[in-house]
């Protein structure tokens, strides 16, 4: 069934499309950026500023861009449709009797939406990489606060790469609240528009003093903590909290949904 | 003996509302089964509860012999199953479609899947089928690939909820033709359907099921059994008449319609009297006679007095 399932979604002209308009909001940015002359002004990251006289920076930009709001999104989309979208076109219940394990179908959605997750973020940065090389030029990049040597290009895009993997892994709990609202509701945009509800309200809260008590444990609090690569000496304290947060999220959503799924009646 | 459908006691509620209500059925293995029943009266959902989709509130199933859905990953792959409309990846050209569902299914070895393909859909009459999306498909070629991807596995229970839906007379034939060949080559037929000629034409053994329960469990023949009526022609009608005047139920032109329970008896005394029939013929109840006096659709139903003598 995993097989399977890659191969659907690879198959799949919607996941291209979708992937090719995360990765087209970058060149989108780059290019108003390189024709305006202009930074992205003082409210944003530090190195959206950057980009414009180091294109090296580009790729974290594109991520930070991609991150709050469209990759949940398309991501979203995915896991929302992964049981209930079966369940609406009634292949659900022929992938059960044939037999398809209960499980073994969760586990093959979940390995699905992580797939598209790892391709969605490299299409996004590897774009950036060469859209930023093109306009901007590479260069060696200074570390955020202005100690320490600069990182040359090979450290950087290691950098880069983990922050693209650190970017990806930040929707673990989101795709959580996913799969499960999609295994409860017949409907996927139900599921979909449920999770987002999550993130958004997450989103509320990560900004409401009064909810500081609550902050380090929302889903999203330490989603912008890849940019912590590029200090010097590089701080890991919030990318693990981030990184467990998130895994913890996801597996008990899923552990959850399981446990749904599998006394579940199909009536679809 | 084991069956090859056993349900027994099977109960399905939702909430306080009883969908299916202590069924008791049993397919003997080879057999032709018609499961018939109104629009909502349970069969679906009966069905969903044999192939371990919806769990029952109470009762049990065992198929093929064995407990359900306990040992669902051992029997299903014997069993092929059209659960209503079929459904597909409607993306995917018909090929492709059965391979990804034939390899998303455990048991299903990968040498001979190219072959099985092909076999299947030679049966459904889906031979040449050309690479265009099922999406492209008209109704009646959905529900043949439904059957062909039933088929995929050479299965041992054929489980088809309404599987003519959409197709013109001639396609109905040669499914029933091609129902009755894995029949004779020993699958066994379970058909779920709302259509009366369906089940008439095809089965052998039927069940009635109406507002979850059942309300005939027996073999074609038996239910519709005679009406303890016959119809007999014959030029000496006067002479007929006057002999069964007291079992007489009607009379056009030549041909009179008497009661009786014993035809051979009525014969032989018109004969012996001189009376010469040149047809005779025992009124027997149609299915939808049965089903509608079961199910209550027939408010009116004309319940046969058979009268015992001659």
């Amino acid at each position: 069934m995993i097989r399977v399932e890659l191969r659907l979604l690879l198959l799949r002209r919607r996941t291209w499309m979708s992937v090719l308009m995360l990765a087209t909001l970058p060149v989108i940015v780059a290019i108003f950026l390189k024709v305006s002359g202009l930074g992205s002004g003082s409210t944003s990251p530090v190195f959206l500023a950057e980009v414009i006289h180091n294109g090296t920076w580009f790729p974290i930009a594109a991520l930070a861009l991609v991150l709050p709001l469209f990759l949940p999104v398309a991501v979203l989309l995915l896991a929302g449709e992964a049981i209930a979208g079966e369940a609406t076109a009634g292949t659900l219940r022929y992938l059960v009797i044939r037999p398809v394990g209960r499980g073994r179908l969760l586990a093959a959605k979940l390995i699905g939406i992580i797939s598209y997750l790892l391709i969605a973020v490299t299409a996004v940065t590897v774009t950036a990489f060469v859209v930023g090389w093109m306009l901007f030029g590479l260069a060696p990049v200074k570390p955020l606060g202005g100690t320490g040597p600069p990182l040359s290009l090979p450290q950087a895009a290691v950098r880069i790469g983990l922050s693209a993997l650190f970017v990806a892994a930040s929707m673990l709990g989101i795709v959580g609240v996913g799969l499960f609202l999609s295994v409860i509701t017949s409907t996927p945009l139900a599921a979909t528009f449920g999770a987002l509800g999550v993130l958004v309200t997450a989103g509320v809260l990560d900004q409401l003093p009064a909810a500081a008590a609550i902050q380090p444990y929302l889903p999203t609090h330490y989603w912008m903590a890849f940019v912590d690569l590029f200090r010097a000496p590089v701080n890991w304290s919030n990318m693990k909290r981030g990184v467990l947060l998130e895994g913890g999220y996801g597996s008990a959503m899923i552990v959850l949904a399981r446990i749904v799924f599998g006394t579940r009646d199909i009536t679809s | 003996m084991t069956f090859a459908v056993h349900a027994d006691g099977l109960t399905k509620r939702y909430g306080r509302r009883t969908v299916v209500d202590c069924l008791d059925l049993q397919v003997a293995t080879g057999d032709r089964f018609g499961f018939l029943g109104p629009n909502g009266s349970g069969k679906s959902t009966t069905v969903r509860m044999l192939l371990g989709l919806v769990r029952p509130s109470a009762g049990t199933v065992r198929l093929l012999g064995r407990s359900m859905p306990r040992y669902a990953r051992q029997v299903l792959p014997k069993i092929g199953a059209l659960v209503e409309a079929p459904a597909f990846h409607t993306f995917l050209p018909a090929r492709v479609e059965l391979a990804a569902l034939d390899e998303a299914g455990r048991g299903a070895s990968w040498r001979t899947r190219r072959v099985r393909i092909e076999n299947a859909l030679e049966r459904v009459g889906l031979g040449d089928i050309d690479d265009r999306p099922i999406s492209r498909f008209s109704l009646g070629m959905k529900q043949r690939l439904g059957l062909a991807a039933a088929l995929l596995r050479r299965p041992r229970l054929l489980v088809l909820d309404e599987p003519t839906n959409g197709l013109d007379p001639q396609s109905i034939r040669e499914i029933r033709d091609l129902l009755l060949e894995l029949n004779t080559e020993g699958t066994t037929v379970f058909l779920s359907s709302h259509l009366l000629s369906e089940v008439e034409m095809l089965c052998t053994e039927t069940a009635i099921i109406c507002d979850g329960r059942l309300v005939a469990h027996d073999s074609l023949d038996a239910l519709c059994g005679p009406t303890g009526r016959v119809t007999l022609r014959t030029p000496d009608t006067e002479l007929a008449a006057h002999l069964l005047e007291r079992v007489l139920e009607g009379r056009d032109g030549y041909s009179l319609v008497a009661r009786t329970k014993n035809p051979m008896a009525l014969n032989a005394a018109l004969v012996s009297a001189g009376v010469r029939v040149s047809e005779l013929v025992v009124e027997r109840r149609t299915l939808e006679d049965v089903f509608l006096e079961l199910t209550g659709g027939d408010p009116d139903g004309d319940r046969e007095f058979v009268p015992d003598e001659l």
